[in-house]
């Protein structure tokens, strides 16, 4: 710069200076002000007694999780008289990469107050890097209170509660139209055979009976994983698949090869899979959320889908016991055989002891939210004191009806409850091999060697 | 929901306080800057230049030197593993996949790229529709990759035969009476399609620095060359080739530098399942999904390795130009 003239740049520059900190002073102003849009609903027409035990805490919550756009604003709407009768702001923020962001926020030093963890397998990840703090009394008190003994397990690390449990999905659920069943004459199969002698008459009628499809993103292989979970429970049961999940048998081992061939039977069939997407090997470029929607029009006759599935479908298909879909539950190996029942669902975990997080938490974890959600739609709790009454689609109804069935058995997601290097990956990738022509030996050893 | 401009009125007001404190700052330095002072010129190099090394050592040195670090440790960063991750990565039939898929990009795409790009530019030499025909290559060059792959998923979209196809690949395949194929499953066919996808992006660039270099040779020689009776081929290989060997050496290494990172393309099309999956990808997934630190710190350093020879040529090269000029 020449020096020729020398006041002029002084000048300019004390005027960008100052009117830059102007700028500054009157923005923080505007925003320490009356500029946040959240909270803030009217109290008026709200009845506020419910939430009398948390009056007038304040704050602001945020709360990290995977749900996203119509599922979260529903969400929002399920908590707002909450937040309009305590004061306190419940600011929520879903993403799409989820459990990889969240470790990389905890690491960060930038933790959520509360996140909605959707892995047993995650929640202990985040607890053994000393992330996670222990849930408060009042929040033990209610899951104790509200969810079984099952559920009250995946949510603790070594005997200690870390989170509460929040949604719930139930996957051991087979999509069906009743109205080709009824067309065709055919009959919801109660026993594995049967179900493998329907698929058989479909087929000779030209029909592909099942769809299949495990694409999913950076998640594809997940439906196979639920396809060999549901079948390592009837073939071997409960104790067996903890113990595999725990890695106390080997992945390796003839009980978890029994239930590869028993998935094989129906999934590696050609004359089986996959309705209108092509031969086997379609599977694994097939989205989960495309392959069911064949069920429609008769492209294929069932498919193996946790119970959100319904969420798929336009709102002018009726999804009813006689509608266009419906569901299912998988059905044992034997008449009247227990019906192990295998789903997923997401823990709340409080990463700040803040009173306005233990209050929202708290919150979260009454009958009294569940069924404020529930009344929201296309969600389901396993509360045991969840008001069926509130819950809108029959699908929804039917897997309240067998979740909070105190003679279920609720077995989690076993691929969500393993280590996630492994359930989250090795397993995933293994079950495209599967599909894409590895042997099922191939597959089951390298799974093992990577554990 | 309604979008409504108030309710990101807040948005808008930090994105203000954001300028206004960048004004702020730059408007200090020019202040501090503008007072004499003796020995000026040091504080102005000093002020100057801070900024760029605080971004420096904070953004680049830092992480390289914390990454090193932790791809010695196990999982979780707290227990001292020595070259465990190092050897896991080369013991692990599907880490080894992983690294012959960089193999082959790396082999493949800037090379490609850089073909196409000079091939296009020689054909399209003062032709009529030079501009017209440069815009249509360079276009690809603006979409972003993640863009990109979108579109060739598309492309590469498979139903079955007796259904409508709606992927281009496919229906080009039926139309010639063949089996509609599931492109992106077959390996390692997959690999190269998705190679496709960087060198439409990338033989753009190629193509508008190569067509610089071409143009920049003086007519002289061509004239010359032409009297002397060389044919079209001769006229490439000993004349326009020489020329722009310098220029070429630049774009390949600057595209493989491009493909050892390239993450998003794999990522898009098909997550790095099916075999596809490339070192940028899989030290994400290890490092991020997985919750393995140790072994995708490993990764990300053996990847940085590769790159650092890369760029020291570059560097080079551009050194030895600069002292030329």
């Amino acid at each position: 710069m020449g020096r020729t003239n020398d006041r002029t740049p002084t000048r300019h520059a004390m005027v960008a200076a100052a009117s830059g900190l102007a700028l500054l002073a009157s923005g923080c102003g505007y925003l320490s002000g009356e500029g946040g849009s959240s909270g803030g609903t009217d109290t008026a027409d709200v009845d506020c007694s419910p939430y009398a035990e948390w009056e007038d805490i304040g704050g602001t919550v945020d709360i990290y999780s995977s749900i996203r756009d119509e599922e979260a604003e529903r969400m929002d709407r399920s908590w707002a008289d909450f937040a309009a009768c305590t004061g306190i702001t419940i600011e929520h923020e879903g993403s799409g990469e989820f459990e990889a962001q969240l470790p990389i926020r905890l690491d960060g030093g930038n933790a959520p107050d509360l996140a909605l963890i959707p892995q047993p397998g995650l929640l202990q990840r985040v607890v053994e890097d000393g992330h996670a703090l222990p849930v408060s009394d009042g929040v033990r008190e209610n899951v104790e209170a509200g969810w079984g003994e099952d559920w009250q397990g995946y949510a603790s690390v070594d005997g200690e509660m870390y989170g509460s449990p929040y949604g719930a999905n139930m996957k051991s659920m087979v999509w069906y139209s009743p109205t080709y069943f009824a067309d065709n004459g055919h009959e919801v199969p109660t026993t594995w055979d049967e179900m493998v002698e329907l698929s058989d008459t479909i087929a000779a009628d030209g029909t592909k009976p099942w769809c299949v499809g495990f694409e999913s993103g950076d998640a594809t292989g997940w439906p196979g994983t639920d396809w060999i979970e549901n079948a390592l429970l009837r073939t071997s049961g409960t104790d067996v698949y903890h113990d595999w999940i725990s890695h106390d048998i080997a992945f390796d081992s003839p009980e978890v090869e029994e239930a590869f061939d028993l998935t094989d039977g129906i999934i590696r069939n050609e004359d089986y899979v996959n309705g209108t997407f092509g031969g086997t090997d379609s599977i694994a470029v097939t989205s989960f959320q495309e392959a069911g929607l064949p069920l429609l029009d008769g492209g294929c006759a069932m498919y193996l889908m946790g119970s959100f599935y319904g969420a798929q479908f336009e709102e002018d298909v009726e999804i009813a016991e006689d509608g266009d879909v419906y569901g299912f539950v998988l059905p044992p190996l034997e008449e009247g055989g227990e019906v192990p029942v295998m789903g997923g669902g997401e823990f709340a975990v409080p990463f700040a002891d803040r009173p306005e997080v233990v209050a929202v938490h708290e919150y979260l974890s009454t009958a009294m939210y569940a069924d404020s959600r529930a009344s929201e739609g296309a969600w389901v709790s396993a509360h045991q004191e969840l008001d069926p009454a509130n819950l809108a689609d029959p699908t929804d109804q039917f897997a309240a009806e067998v979740l909070n069935n105190p003679d279920t058995v609720f077995h989690f997601d076993g691929s969500d409850a393993m280590p996630s290097s492994i359930g989250t990956n090795v397993f995933w990738g293994g079950m495209v091999d599967w599909v894409t022509g590895s042997s099922t030996d191939e597959v089951l050893e390298g799974i093992e060697s990577a554990w | 929901m309604e979008y409504s401009f108030l309710n990101d009125l807040p948005k808008v007001v930090w994105m203000l306080i954001g300028i206004a404190g960048f004004l702020a700052v730059i408007g200090l330095m020019l202040v501090v800057i503008d007072i004499p002072r003796t020995r000026r010129d040091r504080w102005q190099a000093a002020l100057f230049l801070a900024p760029a090394l605080i971004l420096l050592v904070g953004g680049v040195v830092y992480p390289v030197l914390r990454t090193t670090m932790l791809s010695f440790f196990d999982r979780s960063g707290t227990e001292f593993v020595g070259l465990t991750n190092y050897l896991w990565m080369f013991q692990r039939p599907e880490i080894l996949l992983v690294l012959r898929n960089t193999l082959l990009w790396v082999v493949f795409a800037p090379a490609l790229a850089t073909a196409v790009g000079l091939l296009y530019a020689i054909l399209i030499d003062r032709s009529r529709f030079e501009s017209i025909a440069k815009s249509l290559v360079f276009m690809p060059m603006a979409i972003s990759l993640v863009g990109a792959s979108i579109i060739w998923r598309f492309v590469f979209a498979y139903r079955p035969a007796d259904q409508e196809q709606y992927g281009l690949f496919n229906q080009i395949v039926v139309w010639l009476g063949g089996e509609p194929q599931l492109w992106l499953l077959n390996q390692p066919l997959n690999t190269f399609l998705l190679i496709l996808v960087l060198i439409w992006v990338q033989a753009g660039f190629a193509m508008v620095v190569m067509s610089a270099a071409i143009k920049a040779i003086p007519s002289e020689i061509i004239e010359a060359a032409r009297i002397d009776g060389a044919g079209a081929w001769q006229l490439f290989a000993r004349i326009t080739l020489p020329s722009v060997w310098p220029t070429l050496l630049v774009v390949l290494i600057t595209i493989t530098v491009q493909t050892l990172k390239v993450f998003d393309i794999v990522r898009t099309m098909t997550g790095g399942n099916y075999g596809t999956s490339v070192i940028a990808n899989e030290m994400y997934s290890q490092a991020f999904q997985q919750g393995q630190v140790g072994q995708g710190s490993a990764l990300a350093v053996f990847l940085f390795v590769l790159v650092i020879p890369l760029v020291i040529v570059q560097i080079r090269r551009t050194r030895k130009a600069r002292e030329l000029a």
